[in-house]
């Protein structure tokens, strides 16, 4: 047999991946987006810090889309007269630091605690749900009010503590999901053929569970902002003159009759990244499953 | 001579999928008439099950679409009838049930109650439903018909819940039983009793029965004319007893040729030394002994056949061998050293040994994973197997020897069909050059000329390889030409073992003969001569 050794390499996934994007636009979109979001979130503050930061009275909640002032202040600008567009941008950094970090730590601790609580034993299992069910005990606002008073106000504070009190959401999801895949028959297949528990959980059962959490997080990153900015509204948070969208609404509120774009700015920037997000893990769930995935690639095929 | 009660003309059905149209029936024409027993045969994706939904109008439009055809009942096109007129047809004259009765039951209700609510959602008195109901229980075969009104669904056996649909569907007295595949999810047993009583009924009341199956066992045993399809068509219809005598189409004679049961037995040498001795193994789930003091060999090279009904404890045997379920009691010694009581450490080392293949390959296949990654993922395992410049010759190989193309290395496990799957499964198991494989119903979910090749596959690797197997299985004729020896199990506890030809040809244990009874032969002769014995024996 001549034809017995030719086993094809698989094409390059980096190739097939921008395919499947390119063939599904809202996704596209919002990559677009993510990757502008992150851009400024980089540069915002040396660019735009001190623009930002620089009172104007005269221009005190100057309304928006009046072009004369000039294109920073083409979204208005905030009671002390700072333009709410340069606000937004150099605000970019602390928000995605804080909101991006506090879900990555989460969702990561989450989720390696709920594979661990769902494929070890029972005792395990058991010490792992019980500190989850500590940490959910407490008011998670409460808690970090607590956290947050004795250990001071900073940025990595917020993170920690915002991540900590997210945790179970993760951790209980992922725990659920483990329990049910496990009894799958591919996994015993796995066992029999004497894979280790590390191998199965991470190489068998995690990419199973994994699009669930994906969807968790994204809608928890709006969860986060929006927590973020209340306690930065206890004045524990992060404080003026350091800014955040979510300290920009709160910030807004009390002219919400008079000047609605000083909220309403930051609130539609945290609802485009969030939608954003969401729309990226729905793509990711369809690209990343192999019984989905023909649906992305006949729509590319269409288009092109 | 007057019309047939039901006459399907040239029935078309598309499905609209992203995959494009597909026509799952062409121009299928059949015709049913009062007290006759009509099957439709065919494997899966023949279209059997789709053209007699589209009698009862369970077929989604979208996206499904019937094309073209008529569906003429008591001298009415149900095609062109309006909806509310459609219900009065459906559950008053034309009943149907289905395979997995516990789905189409509701479970928060009692089974009394769904059976009363039929008939009283028809516009009869609550009371007199009642009486109805009781009735009916009692003459479906239920035990304590007035205590068993009052149970859910899940407190019933699977054949009873079977009898409590058959009970539900004709509570309303219809004209037209239409059966899918009635029996395919119950033991053997409790098969051929189901058939028996819908028979019965059949002949009390003078419906007619549409019974689809992929089983010409079933066949054989119930109807009078078949229509067998295959891909969408009708490739042949007939009286049953001709049909499978003289098969007229290609198609029709590659099924009756593919039922198992019919090749020359084995005859296993009286080898030396067993590789595999299992003794006392016993497994007890509370107070629940699922496996009760099994004792067996297993020669090199040789096939143990492992046959019984639900709940014999025998997947429990190969779990524990495997170590998927810890043993409570008993020895397995795999060459000299004792399976039960090894530590993982230790057993990790033989698992390479012992392979297994599961009843269901869809779900035995990491459905994220390639042909290539399935098929390696053992050498990642197992790293001493195989250097990694090899593995793709390798693969390509054992992909070769299976039967599949080495290019489908690339392919999901969704992009085959159930034998292919089953083949990679095998592929996957040989991959670790394992010198046990067990085969856990390693062939019950696949269509019997899929089912017959799986067969033969696995016996040349046998005999080229060298390669033992334990093959489960709940049906006696597949083992009947693969095995060596047989082990009957029932409750845990084995009933009777010995070779294949002491048990095919003399069976000591009357339950050992019940269940040969109990097997559909595709033969409508030797069917019929089954079935007078049983009712012989039945009349005392």
């Amino acid at each position: 047999m001549t034809s017995i050794d030719i086993i094809p390499d698989e094409p390059k996934p980096l190739v097939r991946f921008a395919r499947m994007l390119w063939a599904d636009k809202f996704a596209l979109a919002a990559v677009l987006f993510l990757t502008l979001v992150l851009v400024l979130a980089v540069i915002g503050p040396t660019w735009l810090g001190e623009v930002a930061q620089k009172q104007n009275l005269r221009g005190r909640n100057a309304p928006p889309f009046e072009w004369e002032r000039g294109w920073l202040w083409i979204l208005g600008a905030d009671a002390l007269g700072r333009p709410l567009l340069a606000r937004i941008v150099v605000a970019t950094q602390n928000t995605m630091m804080v909101a991006g970090g506090a879900v990555f730590f989460s969702a990561l601790i989450g989720t390696v605690l709920g594979l661990v609580a769902g494929y070890a034993g029972p005792r395990t299992g058991q010490a792992i749900m019980r500190l989850a069910d500590v940490i959910m005990s407490f008011p998670s606002l409460l808690l970090a009010v607590v956290v947050l008073y004795i250990l001071g106000p900073s940025i990595l504070n917020l993170v920690i503590v915002l991540a900590i009190t997210r945790i179970p959401v993760y951790l209980r999801t992922a725990r659920a999901e483990v329990l049910e895949v496990r009894e799958r028959m591919f996994v015993q297949a796995a066992r029999v053929m004497g894979a280790s528990p590390r191998r199965i959980v991470f190489r068998h059962i995690l990419p199973v569970v994994l699009p669930t959490l994906m969807t968790i997080a994204t809608l928890d990153f709006a969860f986060v902002m929006l927590a973020e900015s209340s306690l930065s509204f206890l004045g524990i948070g992060i404080q003026p003159p350091e800014i955040t969208w979510g300290l920009m609404i709160s910030q807004g509120r009390q002219y919400l009759t008079t000047a609605w774009w000083l909220s309403f700015w930051p609130g539609l920037a945290i609802i485009l990244t969030t939608l954003s997000l969401n729309l990226l893990s729905g793509w990711m769930r369809i690209a990343l499953d192999p019984t989905q995935r023909w649906r992305l690639e006949m729509r590319g095929r269409r288009n092109g | 001579m007057a019309e047939p009660m039901l006459q399907v003309k040239n029935l078309s059905v598309e499905f609209h999928t992203a995959a494009g149209t597909v026509r799952a029936v062409k121009n299928v024409s059949f015709d049913l008439d009062r007290g006759e027993t009509l099957a439709i045969l065919g494997e899966s994706g023949s279209g059997k099950s789709v053209s007699s939904s589209a009698i009862m109008d369970l077929i989604d439009m979208p996206p499904g679409r019937i094309t073209s055809g008529q569906i003429i009942f008591e001298g009415r096109d149900l095609l062109k009838l309006s909806a509310s007129e459609r219900r009065k047809v459906n559950g008053h004259k034309i009943a149907m049930i289905f395979q997995d009765p516990l789905s189409h039951l509701n479970p928060v209700y009692t089974v009394g109650w769904q059976i009363v609510e039929t008939m009283t959602a028809h516009g009869m008195s609550r009371p007199q439903a009642r009486a109805e109901a009781l009735r009916l229980l009692g003459r479906v075969g239920i035990p304590d018909p007035e205590g068993s009104m009052g149970k859910y669904p899940h407190q019933f056996s699977g054949g009873q819940r079977q009898r409590l649909m058959i009970a539900m569907a004709l509570a309303l007295k219809p004209d037209l039983l239409i059966a899918d595949e009635p029996t395919t999810a119950l033991d053997v047993t409790v098969q051929a009793e189901v058939l028996a009583l819908l028979e019965e009924l059949q002949q009390e009341t003078g419906m007619g029965v549409l019974i689809i199956t992929h089983d010409l066992g079933v066949v054989a045993e119930i109807a009078d004319r078949v229509v067998v399809m295959n891909a969408g068509e009708v490739v042949e219809t007939g009286d049953t007893r001709q049909v499978y005598r003289n098969p007229a189409h290609p198609y029709t004679r590659k099924l009756i040729g593919a039922a198992p049961g019919k090749g020359a037995m084995h005859d296993p040498l009286p080898s030396a030394e067993p590789v595999l001795s299992v003794r006392g193994a016993r497994k007890v789930y509370g107070d629940f002994a699922a496996v009760e003091d099994v004792s067996f060999d297993l020669m090199a090279g040789e096939t143990l056949a492992i046959v019984g009904e639900s709940g014999s404890g025998k997947s429990t045997v190969a779990k524990m061998l495997l170590r998927l379920e810890e043993p409570t009691g008993g020895q397995a010694l795999w060459k000299g050293q004792d399976l039960f009581a090894m530590p993982e450490r230790q057993l990790f080392a033989l698992r390479r040994d012992l392979q297994m293949v599961f009843q269901d390959p869809t779900q035995s296949l990491n459905p994220r994973m390639t042909v290539w990654q399935l098929i390696t993922e053992g050498w990642v395992i197992h790293p001493g197997i195989l250097p990694r410049s090899k593995w793709k010759a390798r693969a390509a190989e054992l992909l070769h020897q299976v039967g599949l193309k080495p290019e489908m290395a690339g392919r999901y496990p969704h992009q085959f069909s159930g034998g292919q799957r089953q083949r990679i499964a095998i592929a996957r198991a040989l991959a670790l050059e394992p010198e046990l494989i067990i085969c856990d119903e390693a062939v019950s979910a696949l269509d019997v000329s899929v089912q017959a090749q799986v067969i033969e596959l696995l016996d040349g690797l046998r005999k080229s390889l060298g390669i033992a197997f334990i093959f489960i299985a709940h049906d006696l004729p597949v083992v009947r030409d693969f095995a060596d020896h047989v082990m009957v199990m029932r409750k845990g506890r084995v009933v009777e073992a010995g070779t294949v030809r002491q048990i095919f040809d003399n069976p000591r244990q009357p339950y050992t003969q019940a269940l040969l009874a109990a097997g559909l032969d595709p033969d409508p002769d030797v069917q019929a001569e089954r079935r007078a014995a049983r009712l012989a024996m039945a009349a005392g």
